[in-house]
């Protein structure tokens, strides 16, 4: 293919004169299966907003699929943190679902029959498609999440966006969520953000810890390492400021 | 009431309500469930200054206080964009200093006595011909601008960032129906008045919220409900001699405190699985 699926070449972000990222690198290949993780308020929110291109850098270069993010939007899927905003909204889950096939060539236009036939295939895909005439209201968290990601892939993307996945869903649904990206991941580049690093470990090909800084991992297996930075890096950065120093003496856990 | 239609106003008054709660059933969705009452408030104030700029240059009222209050929506829509922790204050601020700014003009107008009155609470019973003509091609815009980006309204409403990322101009978009509000908003004046505004734009898709599965039912059902309470609060300010405006508040209030003791029953009720 030539280009990466994610380029992010030393970027910085401020917000309010607040540094948040600083000297972020890293590079991402096309199939790629990457796990984000690092303390709440270090910034791995901010990061994906700066790959969706929600978000400006101050300095730096992103590049999603060869492309600055603002134009490679429309190629790529997100399934926010929050999914219990607006619930009493009158919206049912098919018309979520479709919301994935906007497009900015085709604003004005209602959905299309081809629109309809990708919401409800991908609303089956993830064993909603029984919900599809439910208000989102009357779901429950697993269910929604579901829906979300339906969402996502109705926009048929080349790299899928998640944030904390599993933040209020059912453990029994985690599991199956895992299983499910796995089998996505065949096809699809998927960046996922969360602080459940059990869970994560068994399947993401790569990871990286955002604390202001970025570490990234590129072993295509979870070594000890991995597992010991995933969750030795919050409280280490944290309480040192400086990455993996001090891993070796807390490694005995 | 059926010997009153021998009145023009009469007739003028039943057009314009009817008019107005079609505006009103749409626009007032799109104001409650993208959380711009607010906004709306301070716009329908502010536009009393482009009343008081009307009068004092000679322009048509109803077409100054249209202009200047797209004017003002732009202002406050560019202020909740860019700086959106202050946002509210300054949309306070622009609310009074617009009312402020209309009633000085008003004073300096000379020979000119305005009934403040009728602008503070509406006067339905006065809608000349030529406000009903504004009135329709208005409804008509409005109509086809939400059926036109309908997806994309909802998109935006629901879930913003999500739009945004699919390249959705939400920005723009949000531009949009606050210029649609500002213009709704003047021909919400002249039916209930600046202050009772935001009770006929919101108490309507209130209640149809609870009962509807989809931002278009809403919007239809509130366009119903505006009907209601505008004919219902016109029949009883011209049967009992009411300040029309206030009574057709009124009327859409107890409605809704109604509709809230109906949930509070259903919820206090057991639940049979």
């Amino acid at each position: 293919m030539g280009t990466h699926a994610i380029e992010v070449k030393d970027v910085r972000f401020s917000y309010y004169k607040t540094l948040i990222l600083e000297d972020v690198s890293f590079t991402l290949e096309h199939g790629d299966f990457l796990g984000i993780i690092g303390p709440n308020g270090g910034g791995k929110t901010t990061l994906l907003k700066l790959l969706l291109g929600m978000l400006k850098p101050d300095r730096g270069v992103i590049k999603i699929l060869g492309e600055p993010p603002h134009d490679a939007r429309h190629r790529v899927g997100y399934v926010p943190q929050n999914i219990d905003f607006n619930i009493s909204f009158p919206i049912s889950v098919m018309e979520i679902a479709l919301m994935g096939r906007l497009h900015r060539s085709r604003i004005g236009r209602w959905y299309s029959r081809k629109d309809r036939l990708k919401a409800e295939g991908v609303l089956k895909r993830v064993g909603m498609w029984d919900y599809g005439h439910m208000p989102i209201g009357k779901l429950s968290g697993g269910q929604r999440q579901r829906v979300f990601i339906a969402r996502a892939l109705a926009t048929d993307p080349e790299i899928l966006f998640l944030d904390e996945p599993t933040a209020s869903v059912d453990p029994e649904f985690e599991i199956n969520l895992y299983d499910f990206l796995r089998e996505l991941n065949k096809k699809v580049t998927i960046v996922v953000i969360t602080h459940d690093i059990g869970a994560i470990s068994r399947d993401v090909k790569s990871m990286a810890c955002v604390n202001r800084r970025l570490v990234f991992h590129g072993e295509g297996k979870i070594t000890d390492e991995m597992v010991n930075m995933a969750y030795q890096c919050p409280v280490d950065l944290i309480a040192h400021g400086m990455p993996h120093r001090v891993l070796p003496l807390h490694g005995d856990k | 009431m059926w010997d009153a239609l021998q009145f023009e106003f009469m007739r003028n008054a039943l057009f314009a309500g009817v008019l107005v709660s079609i505006s009103c059933g749409i626009i007032g969705t799109l104001v409650v469930v993208n959380r711009i009452v607010f906004i709306s408030g301070g716009i329908a104030h502010a536009a009393y200054g482009g009343i008081g700029l009307a009068l004092f240059t000679g322009f048509p009222p109803t077409l100054g206080a249209a202009l200047f209050a797209v004017a003002v929506s732009m202002i406050m829509g560019a202020v909740s964009l860019k700086s959106k922790h202050r946002a509210d204050t300054i949309i306070g601020v622009l609310w009074a200093v617009g009312m402020a700014f209309g009633i000085i003009l008003i004073d300096l107008t000379p020979g000119y006595n305005v009934d403040l009155m009728s602008y503070l609470f509406g006067s339905i019973l006065a809608v000349p011909k030529t406000d009903i003509l504004f009135m329709i091609p208005l409804d008509i815009v409005i109509l086809l601008i939400t059926v036109f980006l309908y997806k994309e309204f909802i998109a935006m409403s629901y879930d913003e960032e999500f739009a945004f990322v699919v390249g959705i101009p939400v920005r723009l978009l949000y531009l949009v129906l606050l210029c649609m509000t500002a213009l709704s908003v003047v021909m919400i004046i002249r039916v209930v008045g600046l202050i009772l505004v935001i009770a006929l734009l919101t108490i309507p898709p209130y209640i149809a919220e609870k009962y509807t599965g989809s931002l278009g039912e809403m919007m239809v059902l509130s366009v119903f409900l505006g009907i209601l309470f505008t004919l219902t609060g016109l029949w009883l300010s011209y049967n009992y001699d009411f300040t029309s405006g206030a009574t057709i508040i009124m009327v859409a209030g107890v409605a809704f405190f109604i509709s809230q003791a109906a949930d509070m029953i259903k919820g206090l009720a057991p639940r049979n699985n």
